[in-house]
């Protein structure tokens, strides 16, 4: 089974601070980490690889020191990993960066599965994944909690978690997924692992190596712009509540009748 | 009018596989196209390897002539007989951005057997209903309804499309803007224009929540947004209200699919679903036992809410994995949210901060939760939950 795992390097929650004045992420002393639900992809390629064998590439599109995320996915059991790094594609929306990742997977040849994590934690929109697979003219289901392959090797049955249950979907390979961090337990790297990942040499493909139209990615191709962004404030609300327990509960009965929530 | 160059074609068969509609296969080592079926989408010319498709010019300029793309839509969902609450909110502020733009409001209704819901829409703030109801459509396909959606949308050219950000939402809609090869902007939580640009200015949270942006779509049409449920306030339904419905039938080459949905199976919710509820009571470690949590549910069920639950309290199987919330789970801003016995790492945090109220109860005063707290409560919840649940049925005269 030959599979590709999209992996985004992302800001690292733990460590990251925002300046309240310029409205932006402070870039000091934040750390970079694998998009937390990219590990339950990676995972879930590298299960299928342990069962019905074949190859998992990671492929990655960002600033050079990305290389650094696909080594960590190396050293959990990746085959190969590949950095997609231009200047040229900084600034990337969805509609950017599914272009330059489909030039990529097309590059790479016949695939029969391609995973992502359901949403990176920094852009949080959901979107590259399904735009992904349009560019790519593959069937794809999000939200993926849980997966089986059928006897025939080909034939995929999922269940996408909704607001009122979930659906159970059967498609054949090829596809794409896009998968939530229930999916599965991701493993911790082995030593073999480590050692390999560091050895390891990650190819760099720039614009020019992909092929790609220079109005169709980075900002020049992307069709949204951010006009502003802000930091919001949780404008000094907090509120001890004081005394024993009767009398905080009493307090925030008091407020809960004023903010009319007992109403209902 | 897409073009194939016959010399350089050699009948590969890329562009018919990428082809979402049916719209190009290879006969006599050749591809042929079907100008009817065809949307002009260009996912084809980018998937030849040979180079040998080419959108005509004037074509593309059409698709970014700006001033030729009127009017908002929004796109209505309706699950299993029930509107998404999210549906009613995006027609009641449509209506109002469309009075800015002087343009009108059109619902996009898909379904089965659906037709007679239109009114609805109607009394809501839509001004037309484009109704397309077809057994195809009983159950949800990010393919059929994404491609009727950008179909739809590159005959009748909106200068705005938005969407609810619901599970489907987020998955299809995504589909329909690589389609038409626009900017989507994802889980907006703000909404307005720019009447002299006509742009639509989206605001939406990223970094959960942690930084704001806004974000335009300058040199595309439509304007294309998902937008997050129960930000935005419905309005009561105007009896007095009149528009048109529009029955279209979607064109087979519309209809092919590729997932097959074999169950749909409705988990019983406890209370109504997180990311429509005003109230969260979200239980976390300081619970200690499985059977503790009862008190959660029973706080919820008082004050008309459901229950959430910490990473931790998902790992220790106290809840379901699809009540947390947090960054790896659901992103929530009810009016109340009741953190109890949450300590409030930042996993947690990013995905409950934009909450109106927020109530923390937890044993440890120096615990991070206090940080985002409106009020804050020390003690254990095993005592205070008791007496908050007693205070409030007294209140109420239970």
């Amino acid at each position: 089974m030959n599979i590709v795992v999209c992996i985004k390097q992302v800001p690292d929650a733990k460590t990251v601070r925002f300046n309240t004045e310029k409205g932006t992420l402070v870039r000091e002393g934040v750390e970079a980490v694998i998009n937390p639900f990219d590990f339950h992809a990676l995972e879930a390629g590298l299960q299928l690889k342990d069962t019905y064998g074949g190859e998992v590439t990671v492929l990655s599109m960002g600033p050079p020191q990305a290389e650094s995320a696909l080594k960590e996915a190396l050293s959990l059991g990746a085959d190969k990993g590949i950095l997609l790094s231009d200047r040229a594609f900084a600034g990337a929306d969805t509609l950017a960066t599914t272009y330059t990742l489909a030039k990529a997977i097309k590059k790479l040849g016949p695939v029969d599965l391609v995973l992502c994590g359901k949403q990176a934690i920094d852009g949080d929109t959901a979107q590259v994944g399904p735009g992904l697979a349009v560019r790519l003219g593959l069937p794809y289901v999000t939200c993926v909690n849980a997966l089986s392959v059928l006897d025939d090797g080909k034939t995929m049955h999922l269940r996408r978690i909704n607001e009122d249950g979930y659906d159970i979907l059967e498609l054949e390979m090829p596809a794409l997924l896009t998968v939530l961090a229930s999916l599965n337990t991701p493993r911790l790297p082995s030593l073999k692992g480590k050692m390999r990942a560091r050895k390891a040499e990650i190819p760099v493909w720039d614009a020019r190596e992909l092929g790609a139209e220079p109005d169709r990615i980075g900002l020049a191709g992307s069709a949204t712009q951010v006009v502003s962004t802000w930091v919001p404030t949780f404008e000094a609300r907090r509120e001890m509540l004081e005394g024993p327990a009767e009398e905080q509960v009493k307090a925030l009965v008091f407020r809960f009748k004023e903010a009319g929530i007992l109403n209902a | 009018m897409l073009k194939v160059d016959t010399e350089k074609c050699t009948g590969c068969g890329e562009c018919e596989e990428v082809c979402t509609f049916g719209a190009i296969c290879v006969q006599n080592d050749v591809a042929v196209v079907d100008q009817d079926a065809c949307t002009l989408c260009g996912i084809c010319v980018d998937a030849c390897p040979e180079g040998a498709l080419e959108l005509h010019d004037e074509e593309r300029l059409l698709a970014t002539d700006l001033s030729s793309w009127k009017g908002i839509w929004v796109v209505a969902e309706c699950r299993s007989g029930v509107f998404a609450p999210v549906t009613f909110e995006l027609l009641a502020k449509s209506r109002v951005l469309a009075d800015k733009l002087s343009t009108d409001v059109t619902a996009v209704l898909m379904g089965h057997e659906i037709e007679s819901r239109a009114q609805e829409l109607i009394l809501h703030g839509a001004d037309r209903v484009l109704v397309i109801d077809h057994p195809e459509l009983a159950t949800f396909t990010d393919e059929v309804y994404g491609n009727i959606l950008a179909d739809l949308a590159k005959k009748e050219r909106p200068e705005i499309i938005l969407a609810g950000a619901t599970a489907a939402g987020r998955s299809y809609i995504p589909r329909v803007a690589t389609i038409l090869n626009t900017g989507l902007t994802a889980d907006c939580t703000g909404l307005d224009v720019r009447a002299e640009d006509r742009a639509l200015l989206q605001t939406r949270p990223a970094f959960g929540g942690n930084l704001l942006a806004t974000i335009v779509c300058p040199g595309h049409r439509p304007q294309m947004a998902t937008v997050r449920p129960h930000v935005m306030r419905a309005s009561a339904p105007d009896p007095g209200r009149k528009g048109d419905v529009i029955r279209i039938l979607p064109g087979e080459n519309l209809l092919g699919h590729r997932v097959r949905v074999l169950e749909s199976v409705k988990e019983q919710a406890e209370g109504p679903n997180l990311s429509e509820a005003d109230v969260i009571v979200t239980a976390g470690r300081g619970f200690e036992q499985e059977k503790n949590v009862e008190l959660a549910r029973e706080l919820a069920d008082l004050l008309g809410g459901t229950v959430g639950a910490t990473r931790a309290a998902v790992d220790a199987g106290w809840l379901s994995g699809r009540s947390q919330i947090g960054q790896t789970g659901v992103t929530v801003s009810p009016k109340l949210y009741m953190a109890c016995g949450v300590s409030g790492a930042i996993q947690h945090i990013v995905g409950m901060q934009g909450s109106e109220i927020i109530v923390a109860i937890n044993k440890d005063a120096e615990a991070p939760i206090f940080d985002v707290t409106t009020y804050g409560l020390v003690g254990d919840v095993k005592e205070i939950l008791p007496l908050l649940i007693r205070s409030i049925r007294k209140k109420r005269g239970l």
